[in-house]
C-alpha cells in the first residue's frame, strides 16, 4: 500500500473520527461528503467510543496472504453506542467463543504487515470485555 | 422499447481448463452462440468480466475479443460488476436492442481464474468487497457470507443442516449436468464435515474457482423467427444496488438489492414470484441461495431455510432452483456466471434440459449478484408459443 493511501485514512482508522449527519442524525463512519440516508451535505465531527457490541461474526480458517499465520482468527461487525457499524478483528480470546451480542472494547493494534518492503498498518481491534484473557 | 429475444446460446464447460486461455474460452462460447443462431454478422458486443486484469494481467478485453472473434470493427464493450458482470452485460445489450440502436447484439461473459494460485484468486475476488473498510482487516469473501449466515442463524434460527442441504440438492442437480465442474453427489455428512473455511461455512458450502465462458445472441423479438423456431423472450430486467460494506446494511441477514432488482423485473414483466416455473439464483455460498429465494419471494421467508431439505426447490418440487447445479456444482467463472444462468433457463424453457428438465416450464428467472450483494440483477425469460 503506498503511504498516501494509508495516510488518507488516518483520521477514521487511527482516531475513530466519524460524522453525525445534521439532516437525519445518522452517524457515518468514516465521514462522507453526503449522507447516504438523507443526502444532507452538512455534518458535525464526532469521535466514536472505544466500546462496541458484536452484530455478527465469523472465524477465518482460510486466510488472505497477509494474515496467513494468524488463522484461525475471529472477525466481526461491531456497533458502537453512537450507532456506527464497522468491521474489526476480535482478539485476545478463543475465536470460537466470539458471537453476536458480545460486548467488546476497541484497542489500538497492528493490523497487518505488508510483505518485506511494505508499511506497518495500524487500526483498532476488538477485545471481549469479559473474557478470561481480558481479565488477566 | 422493442421486445428483445434470445436466439442462440453457446457455452464452454466450467472447470480447471488449463488448455484454454481467456480469449480461447470467450471465442468458443461466442462462436457457439453465433453458430446456434445462424447469424452472418453482429452489430455490437458486450463482454462481462470481473477481473481479467488481476487473473491474467489483461485489460481492454472488449476489442481483444472482437478481434479474436473475427468481428473486427464492431463496437465492443467490457462490463464489470464483480460476479454480476455477466448479467449486467446482458442487461446493457438488451437495452441496446430494445432502444432500436442495433439489431444483432452478442453478449458474453468470461473468467479465467486458474492461471493464478489460490492466494491470488482470493485477493482478486476480495476486490469486490470494500478495500478500505473490510479487506484491510483480513476479511475474505467466504468470511463475508459466513457473517451473513451467522446473522441469519441468529435472527431466523437457520441451522448448519439447512445450509448443507442446499449443497446436497445442488450437487444432485449438477450430477445431471454434463457441463458441470463437479458433477458429483455429496451426502449431508460429507458437506457438514468438510474443511472449515469461515465459520459456519465449510468447503462444500462454497462455490469453486472456475474457468469458463458463456454467450447469448440477442435480436428484436419481431425478427427472431428468421433465426430460430424457438426464440426466448426477455420479459423483464431489473437491477439494484445496496451499500458495499456489509456493516452499512440495515439487516446483514437480508439482501435488499436482490429484493429491489426482483421487484423491478417482476414489474416490467407484469408477473409475480408465484408465476415462475424455474429459477437460477446466485448460490456462491449455501447461505446465499437461502437469502436469495426469500428476497425473490420464491418461497415464504419461514420456509426458505428448509426449502432444500424439504424438496421444495429440487427438480420435481414446487419451484426448482439451480437445476444446473448452481454455482456450487456447475462452477463459478465469475464474469460468465450471469450468462451461464441465462443459458440454463433458456434451455429449460425450450425443453432441452434432458434429465434436469422441469416439465412444462414457461417462465424462468435468473438472479445474479456482485460482492456480498452490493449489486444484483434479475432477468425473467418467457417461452414464446
Amino acid at each position: 500500500m503506498p503511504s498516501p493511501r494509508y495516510w488518507r485514512e488516518v483520521p477514521s482508522r487511527l482516531r475513530l473520527e466519524a460524522a453525525r449527519c445534521s439532516g437525519c442524525g445518522k452517524v457515518n463512519y468514516p465521514a462522507r461528503p453526503i449522507c447516504p440516508k438523507c443526502r444532507s451535505k452538512e455534518s458535525e465531527k464526532l469521535t466514536l467510543s472505544k466500546t462496541a457490541k458484536i452484530i455478527t461474526s465469523t472465524v477465518i480458517h482460510i486466510a488472505p496472504d497477509d494474515f496467513l499465520f494468524e488463522a484461525p482468527y475471529a472477525i466481526a461487525i461491531v456497533e458502537t453506542p453512537e450507532g456506527a457499524r464497522f468491521m474489526s478483528q476480535v482478539v485476545d480470546c478463543d475465536p470460537s467463543s466470539v458471537g453476536p451480542g458480545m460486548d467488546v472494547s476497541l484497542e489500538f493494534r497492528l493490523i497487518r504487515k505488508e510483505a518485506r518492503s511494505g508499511i506497518l498498518c495500524y487500526g483498532f481491534k476488538a477485545v471481549p470485555t469479559n473474557s478470561w484473557e481480558a481479565q488477566k | 422499447m422493442r421486445d428483445v429475444a434470445i436466439i442462440g446460446v453457446g457455452m464452454t464447460n466450467c472447470g480447471e481448463l488449463w488448455e484454454q486461455s481467456l480469449r480461447d474460452l470467450f471465442v468458443e462460447a461466442a462462436l457457439g452462440a453465433i453458430d446456434d443462431a445462424g447469424v452472418d454478422h453482429i452489430d455490437s458486443m458486450y463482454v462481462g468480466c470481473m477481473s481479467s486484469g488481476l487473473f491474467v494481467g489483461q485489460e481492454h478485453i472488449g476489442p481483444l475479443m472482437a478481434d479474436y472473434l473475427g468481428m473486427g470493427p464492431v463496437p465492443a464493450t467490457r462490463v464489470e460488476s464483480a460476479c454480476a458482470s455477466g448479467s449486467v452485460a446482458l442487461r446493457t445489450g438488451m437495452l441496446e436492442v430494445a432502444s432500436g440502436a442495433n439489431d444483432i447484439v452478442l453478449v458474453g461473459g468470461v473468467e479465467k481464474m486458474t492461471d493464478v494460485g489460490g492466494d491470488e484468486a482470493t485477493y482478486a475476488l476480495a476486490t469486490a468487497a470494500d478495500q478500505e473498510l473490510e479487506v484491510y482487516h483480513g476479511i475474505t469473501f467466504p468470511g463475508l457470507y459466513a457473517m451473513i449466515a451467522r446473522a441469519h442463524m441468529e435472527t431466523y434460527g437457520t441451522t448448519l443442516e439447512d445450509l448443507s442441504w442446499v449443497s446436497v440438492k445442488n450437487h444432485r442437480h449438477g450430477a445431471l449436468n454434463p457441463k458441470a465442474q463437479f458433477p458429483h453427489e455429496f451426502t449431508l455428512e460429507q458437506v457438514m464435515n468438510s474443511t472449515p473455511v469461515a465459520d459456519p461455512l465449510r468447503l462444500l458450502h462454497c462455490s469453486p474457482v472456475s474457468d469458463g465462458a458463456a454467450a447469448v445472441l440477442l435480436c428484436p423479438l419481431d425478427q427472431a423467427k428468421k433465426y430460430t423456431d424457438q426464440p426466448i423472450k426477455i420479459l423483464g430486467t431489473g437491477q439494484a444496488t445496496s451499500p458495499m460494506a456489509l456493516a452499512d446494511r440495515k439487516d446483514p441477514a437480508f439482501l435488499d438489492s436482490v429484493q429491489l432488482s426482483a421487484e423491478r423485473a417482476y414489474s416490467m414483466a407484469d408477473v409475480g414470484p408465484g408465476d415462475i416455473d424455474v429459477a437460477e439464483v446466485h448460490d456462491c455460498f449455501a447461505i446465499s441461495e437461502i437469502c436469495c429465494i426469500e428476497a425473490l419471494g420464491l418461497v415464504e421467508r419461514s420456509q426458505a431455510a428448509g426449502a432444500a431439505a424439504s424438496g421444495l426447490t429440487a427438480i420435481g418440487g414446487r419451484i426448482p432452483v439451480n437445476t444446473s447445479g448452481g454455482l456450487k456444482a456447475k462452477g463459478h467463472p465469475v464474469g460468465a456466471t450471469g450468462i451461464a444462468q441465462i443459458i440454463e433457463i433458456f434451455e429449460q424453457l425450450r425443453g432441452e434440459s434432458d434429465a434436469r428438465q422441469v416439465q412444462g416450464a414457461r417462465l424462468g428467472l435468473a438472479q445474479n449478484m456482485g460482492g456480498s450483494g452490493a449489486s444484483s440483477v434479475v432477468h425473467i425469460l418467457e417461452r414464446i408459443e
